[in-house]
């Protein structure tokens, strides 16, 4: 498992600098916006869902700490194309994966490289803001 | 290696593997022996309620309490014993004066005067019983505008709340000179202490302050104590803050009449084991050659202000130019919480974030920043290591 050292050196830092989808969508069916009242992170997300259900375009925006940008990054590239249940179940398999209970990790795929993240439990919020932020635009639109 | 360091027995541990460098004092400082000795004494060899027994234990435990407020009195330059209040801490001493003192006084639109860099216990506590607040603002050096002060201060606020010490900058304010200032504008002041008081002495009789209060925990003792001070005709005269056991003179269900303060204010069993804590603590304290204390944390700020302006895209929130042992920073490319994990895994703590006080990082146009705070213990092995942390920061972030 990856030390915070090695998480910043192979993975958090280079999509710090160069993040995906860091973008607003002109014509977003969903959106949703998280803040972290205690770091000051906040992190805007616009997904639009096609006739399929299934996430065709996403972005985000924000600011905050490299752990969240780099987890908003790689989030944004990993629910491009899935149904909002298999986004959903991306969710629970990381949330599981860093709040140390029983996950997949198969379906992770790229995303397992913030398994080390978990053994430092005051970061782990960073990692999962963008993700209840997914989760939020999502469940928020299923009951409409 | 300094020999007040050998006293604290945390140095001797590592943090993520690696020897502790303990760089946040600010947040809370390291427990000397003595401390550690008189609360594990107190629950093995003599733990019992106080005000209640008339057995040994419980009347030792009562002596040691109630004379911790002589302890705390002499502490405070010699003020009466009888106005020392125990409560949780600085945060719980503020909304007792808030409640208590404030609250009965407020009319509408009534205000209080805080300044820029109030940590947010010295602002929410007066916004909840429903005071506007006017801020002193604070200069580009990280220092009170005592121009706007005096100005402030005679537009009728009810209260000057100001902290003595500022968390994040370290700024030491000139309290006697706003005391006296409000005193000409008949305006009581209440002085958060909470990063003063293990700094420096601190002389109530002279500073000329109304109400005074700091945490046990930032004083070298436990956390869950602390210390409310007020003049004594100012104490006598608020109501309670919580009801409970031992606050009462006599009950019945028609009405209830309340002890004299200091104890009116301390309802229910307090913390006894922080008391007798927090007394190792002040003894202690009081038993250092203080001046020498003083000339070491400034001679350590003035070598690690040198060292970080090493490291590149370091920049400094301010540099006031009477200030405790404090470097606050932002970094270019380096979000606070960012450099903070960095420095973690080399054993190096440090403090990351608002440091609860949103409005002057606002003031400074900054979300967050990183802050390195010194203790008593603190030593320029702690600085090498940081600004080598630093340097790693700068190396990853490029």
């Amino acid at each position: 498992m990856a030390t915070m050292d090695e998480m910043y050196q192979t993975l958090i830092i280079e999509h710090d600098r160069s993040p995906r989808n860091f973008k607003a969508l002109e014509a977003p069916t969903h959106h949703a916006e998280g803040r972290n009242p205690l770091c000051g992170d906040e992190v805007s997300l616009d997904l639009r869902l096609d006739a399929d259900g299934r996430i065709a375009e996403v972005g985000f925006q924000g600011q905050g700490c490299a752990v969240s940008k780099a987890s908003a990054s790689m989030m944004t590239t990993a629910i491009q194309g899935k149904t909002v249940d298999e986004a959903m179940a991306l969710f629970d398999s990381f949330h599981a994966m860093l709040t140390g209970k029983t996950a997949d990790k198969e379906i992770l795929g790229k995303l397992k490289a913030f398994e080390g993240l978990a053994v430092y439990p005051m970061r782990v919020k960073c990692a999962t803001m963008a993700w209840h932020v997914l989760k939020e635009s999502l469940g928020a639109s299923r009951e409409s | 290696m300094s020999s007040v360091r050998a006293e604290f027995p945390i140095f001797s541990r590592t943090s993520r593997g690696k020897p502790l460098t303990y760089l946040d004092s600010g947040a809370t400082t390291q427990k000397p022996q003595v401390v550690i000795d008189a609360e594990l004494g107190f629950y093995e060899g003599w733990n019992a309620n106080i005000h209640r027994g008339v057995y040994e234990f419980s009347e030792r435990a009562t002596m040691a309490y109630d004379g911790t407020r002589d302890t705390v009195a002499e502490f405070l330059g010699g003020v009466r014993a009888d106005e020392i209040v125990f409560v949780r801490g600085t945060t719980e001493a503020i909304n007792l004066v808030a409640h208590s003192y404030l609250k009965p006084k407020m009319t509408p639109g009534a205000t209080v005067l805080v300044t820029e860099m109030e940590h947010h216990a010295n602002i929410i506590p007066w916004q909840l019983v429903g005071a506007t607040l006017k801020a002193i603002p604070v200069t580009d050096a990280g220092e009170l505008d005592l121009q706007a002060a005096e100005r402030m201060l005679g537009e009728g606020p009810l209260l000057l709340a100001v902290t003595h010490v500022s968390n994040t900058l370290g700024t030491i304010n000139p309290i006697a000179e706003l005391a006296a200032m409000a005193k000409r504008h008949g305006v009581p002041v209440l002085v958060d202490g909470a990063q003063a008081v293990g700094h420096f002495p601190v002389d109530l009789t002279t500073l000329g302050v109304d109400f005074y209060c700091f945490s046990g925990h930032k004083l070298f003792g436990p956390t869950g104590v602390g210390v409310l001070w007020g003049r004594h005709e100012l104490l006598e005269a608020m109501p309670p803050f919580q009801g409970g056991g031992d606050m009462i003179d006599r009950v019945t269900f028609e009405r209830s009449t309340f002890a004299a303060s200091p104890q009116r204010f301390e309802a229910g069993t307090p913390n006894i084991a922080g008391v007798i804590g927090l007394d190792a603590a002040i003894r202690w304290l009081s038993a250092q050659d203080r001046p020498a204390l003083e000339r070491l944390d400034a001679e350590l700020l003035a070598a690690g202000y040198e060292m970080l302006e090493q490291v590149p895209g370091l920049r400094f929130i301010a540099r006031p130019a009477s200030q405790v042992g404090v470097l606050t920073f932002t970094m270019d490319g380096a979000h606070p919480h960012d450099i903070a994990s960095i420095l973690d895994s080399e054993g190096v703590c440090i403090r990351a974030g608002h440091h609860c006080t949103q409005p002057l990082h606002a003031r400074f146009g900054v979300p967050a920043s990183a802050r390195a705070s010194f203790g008593p213990y603190t030593t320029e092995q702690d600085l090498l290591t940081l600004t080598r942390g630093l340097l790693k920061v700068r190396e990853l972030f490029g």
